[in-house]
């Protein structure tokens, strides 16, 4: 008969080779995907990339700067719009409307909001920022890309907000400051950090995203900084040219790919250490 | 104007051991308090000496604290909880809803249990409420931080660093910072909530030592479960148990011939 603590070592086991194995299985896939990305599109960086716009049909040259430039340029506007927003609404909820029913319901349904498939809010967009004008554009664009930033923006605020603790909360208000000053002096002070967080993270999630481009911004094989034309952007490129048959388009797929790979990981860094920083300060 | 009645179980010792008259700062009047459906409080009733020390001693959760958090109203942050009755300072009723809270604060300073140093510099610590209250320049405003640190015998130790972080100091001195940053903005009177609680026995001992020092100008009013501390650095005892204020008095006569049961049995060491 095998003893008790002889069965429970066994299960312990079998339990952390299970976990364990499930950590190297997403861990596998991550790598694969970016030792595929580093490896297909590796070759083709170079500064033509940074120089050249996307290429037409039959050109054997060619880069992505028309769509880097575009995707910056849709990106920035939307975390000016979104940064605001999220801010002062996570600001709400974490001080003015902390106890509230109706801080319950915004937080609902920012959260429904962050996991909103983004292609509905590309259609969404599409019928107030598009057809009414008569067409697509970066505008169109920016405000697709700022709707998913809104919702990243918000929770990270509110969170790091709510780090702040009751007791400091309390010493400032009993220095005869208002609310505000408390939130302006303490509260921000101590979530800068992570209020940056979510805006590097907002920005990231916003680089790759595709679907809500194709019905706002639409791209352009051209260069443009004309927000009210349809935009260029690095998404949709790597969209259409991996679909084409030429060779070289789908080459410049691939270091597109690398490029906002490359980003999106540069500003999840920058983001971890910002808030390993902010939560050991307070 | 002052209120200058002298209730008959108010009488103070000077140095000398001679009686003297004392000038009543603050009147708790029928006091109870909620958490929601739940009574904290019931029928407190104290009066609080001018420049003098009083302590409120008993058990935990005996309503000591939230005795304490009624005074400048700081239990408002959060919802339900209600105060009933009427507590004056000077003449006026501060829980009367028409008294501006922050006005209020200005003159009633606090100082928790554990230290709460902002998350800015020791200066800047010092002078937040100078700021928020007053525009002077930034000579004087640098004189009142000064003033305020040797106030709290902080100075010495922090003169050499003082745009270091507030949270950068010991234990002992973010407690006497935060005691300095109440002092700047030269309120009445001084609320401690168990000051000395998270702190070794040196900075204890220099806490109490600054308190005495305090009481000259303010009126300090100081809850601590540490009955030996309440003897003492307090003129005045309050012992408080399960939410009702069971005796209040001098502390020299509360500790040495206590009129109540419950107060001989709690200073004993009986219960509590």
């Amino acid at each position: 008969m095998m003893s008790r603590y002889r069965r429970r070592r066994l299960v312990n086991h079998l339990f952390l080779w299970l976990s364990m194995s499930a950590v190297a299985v997403g861990l596998s896939f991550l790598a694969w995907i970016l030792v595929t990305v580093l490896l297909k599109g590796w070759p083709s960086l170079s500064m033509e990339l940074f120089r050249a716009d996307t290429p037409g049909p039959g050109m054997t040259t060619g880069g992505l700067r028309n769509a880097m430039v575009g995707s910056l340029m849709m990106n920035l506007l939307a975390i000016a719009l979104a940064s605001p927003v999220g801010l002062l609404a996570g600001t709400y909820l974490a001080e003015y409307g902390r106890y509230t029913r109706l801080a319950d319901g915004v937080r609902f349904m920012n959260d429904v909001l962050l996991s909103s498939p983004s292609i509905i809010i590309g259609l969404f967009v599409y019928e107030f920022a598009v057809a009414p004008f008569g067409g697509f554009s970066g505008w169109a664009g920016a405000i697709a890309l700022a709707i998913i930033v809104v919702p990243v923006v918000l929770q990270t605020t509110e969170t790091m907000i709510r780090l702040v603790p009751d007791t400091l909360r309390e010493a400032c208000a009993a220095m005869g400051a208002p609310r505000y000053v408390m939130i302006i002096k303490i509260g921000y002070r101590a979530a800068m950090n992570g209020v940056i967080t979510g805006i590097l993270l907002g920005f990231a999630r916003i680089s790759g995203e595709t679907a809500p481009l194709l019905f706002t911004a639409l791209g352009n094989q051209y260069w443009s900084i004309d927000l009210s034309q349809p935009m260029p952007n690095l998404p949709v490129v790597i969209f259409n040219f991996a679909n084409s048959s030429f060779e070289n388009w789908q080459t410049l797929a691939w270091a597109g790919a690398l490029v906002i790979t490359m980003v999106v990981l540069l500003l999840s860094i920058t983001a971890r250490f910002l808030t390993a920083t902010s939560k050991r300060e307070l | 104007m002052q209120n200058t009645i002298v209730p008959s179980f108010f009488p103070s010792r000077d140095g000398n051991g001679q009686l003297e008259p004392v000038t009543m700062k603050m009147r708790i009047k029928d006091l109870a308090f909620y958490y929601g459906g739940q009574r904290a409080l019931g029928d407190v009733n104290l009066d609080i000496a001018e420049h003098r020390v009083t302590a409120f001693i008993g058990p935990s959760g005996c309503g000591k604290s939230t005795l304490l958090r009624v005074l400048n109203r700081i239990y408002e942050l959060y919802p339900g909880h209600r105060a009933e009755g009427e507590v004056l300072l000077d003449h006026t009723d501060i829980l009367s809803p028409a008294i501006n809270v922050d006005q209020l604060r200005r003159r009633i300073g606090m100082v928790f249990q554990k230290p709460t140093p902002f998350p800015m510099s020791i200066e800047d610590n010092v002078a937040f409420g100078i700021r928020l209250n007053e525009s002077i320049a930034k000579s004087e405003l640098e004189d009142r931080v000064k003033w305020a640190l040797e106030k709290a015998a902080l100075w010495d130790e922090v003169k050499k660093k003082r745009k270091q972080a507030g949270t950068s100091l010991s234990g002992g001195q973010q407690q006497r910072l935060c005691i300095a940053r109440t002092i700047a903005v030269r309120p009445e009177v001084i609320l401690l909530d168990e000051p000395t609680s998270a702190l070794d026995p040196k900075s204890t001992a220099k806490i109490e030592e600054l308190i005495t020092e305090l009481k000259k100008d303010y009126t300090i009013i100081i809850v601590t479960h540490n009955m030996q501390q309440a003897a003492r650095i307090s003129d005045f005892t309050a012992f408080m148990y399960l939410g009702a204020m069971v005796e209040f008095g001098e502390t020299e006569r509360m500790f040495t011939k206590p009129s109540k049961l419950e107060t001989e049995n709690y200073i004993t060491g009986r219960f509590g």
